[in-house]
């Protein structure tokens, strides 16, 4: 329930960062920006195969004048590694919002490696790190993550907590 | 060593094409696209092409890059024409930007795929192409409205018109011979490229 306060506020801060190309693998923590990329006449959401496409979508959007974002959850941040390579060495922004699995009541054991990896593989591989656990912080964080990465022309994440995102609860 | 199953080729004819002569027979106005050239052969190709020219953003890594950096730039640049070019290493690299691509399916994009069947850069070793995998077949499957696979000298004016003339997005198989790339000094220093790029596309 979560969703009803804060993101629709990340989705405006995404707008008015001027964000126009949103690229994502689908995700149960991000389903809400989905919805609303889908419905936006003014945004191109492209649905990925793997994230690191999304990657360099972002890159060829900048080229072309434009700003992306790609949302994923952590466990699509290992299949990221070498395409980071692309806006570190052109020196291109690049913006993510990450919604981590593997902490909060996760139940599933093949999200912990990922999860727990993601900070620190972000940083290793050159991505400045922001983390949201309260939901009143969230809008700000992805306005100020948003322009860190469009200004200085740096690859930027925001990982939104589990608990942030609430659990997710399977029937099994 | 294991042995590799060679999938049967009955329909597919010895690549006979020098690329050095077919890529510019099948883009004779390079510098009329925004092109982004995937690494190794294409990208030294379209930059020989162009004299290193402006409208060319070639890789140099980030392998399976180029596709989508060319999705994200036709989006972006609706009234220009882009062109992906890039060899089937890369592409193989990341079949699903083809599905990606078809989805959005922008009318300015097109997509070339030039195939000698080899890793060039790496020893010359056998790629899937090269052992009958075909591209130009998962390209249609993928939903790409028009796919054309060129074997022959005789065939590259029918590429040529898809690229030209079609509205509409298409993917074009060139399958060349081992061989070299054309080839000229080009700029390894991505941030000179990309600031090139965008001086010449974009106002300041």
């Amino acid at each position: 329930m979560s969703g009803q306060t804060w993101q629709p506020a990340v989705y405006a801060a995404l707008k008015a960062a001027r964000i126009t190309q949103l690229a994502y693998v689908p995700d149960a923590g991000h389903a809400y920006l989905i919805e609303q990329a889908h419905a936006d006449p003014d945004m191109e959401a492209v649905v990925l195969t793997t994230e690191e496409e999304g990657i360099a979508m972002a890159a060829g959007a900048w080229l072309g004048g434009q700003r992306a974002v790609l949302l994923m959850q952590s466990s699509g941040v290992g299949n990221c590694i070498n395409m980071l390579s692309l806006p570190l060495n052109c020196r291109m922004p690049f913006f993510t919002l990450v919604t981590m699995r593997g902490e909060w009541g996760e139940f599933n054991p093949w999200q912990v490696p990922m999860g727990s990896a993601t900070p620190a593989v972000l940083g290793a591989a050159g991505v400045h790190c922001r983390r949201v656990d309260e939901p009143k912080d969230a809008a700000e964080v992805v306005a100020y993550s948003a322009a860190l990465a469009f200004d200085s022309a740096v690859p930027v994440a925001v990982l939104f907590s589990q608990r942030l995102i609430g659990a997710k609860v399977f029937v099994k | 060593m294991a042995k590799l199953n060679r999938i049967s080729t009955h329909n597919l004819p010895e690549a006979v094409l020098d690329r050095r002569e077919a890529v510019p027979a099948l883009i004779p106005r390079p510098r009329d696209w925004l092109v982004v050239a995937g690494l190794a052969g294409s990208a030294q190709e379209l930059c020989a092409m162009t004299d290193d020219g402006p409208n060319v953003f070639g890789l140099g890594g980030a392998m399976g890059a180029a596709p989508m950096m060319a999705l994200g730039l036709a989006l972006a640049q609706p009234e220009r024409r882009v062109l992906c070019i890039t060899g089937d290493g890369e592409l193989l690299m990341n079949l699903g930007a083809l599905a990606t691509i078809a989805l959005l399916n922008p009318p300015n994009l097109r997509l070339v795929c030039v195939d000698n069947g080899k890793y060039g850069e790496t020893g010359n070793q056998d790629s899937h192409t090269g052992l009958g995998v075909r591209l130009d077949q998962i390209a249609a499957g993928a939903g790409i409205p028009a796919t054309f696979a060129i074997n022959t000298a005789d065939e590259i004016a029918e590429g040529r018109r898809l690229l030209e003339t079609e509205s509409g997005l298409c993917f074009v198989l060139l399958r060349v011979k081992e061989g070299p790339a054309l080839k000229r000094p080009r700029s390894l220093r991505p941030h000179v490229v990309r600031d090139r790029f965008r001086a010449a596309l974009l106002p300041a």
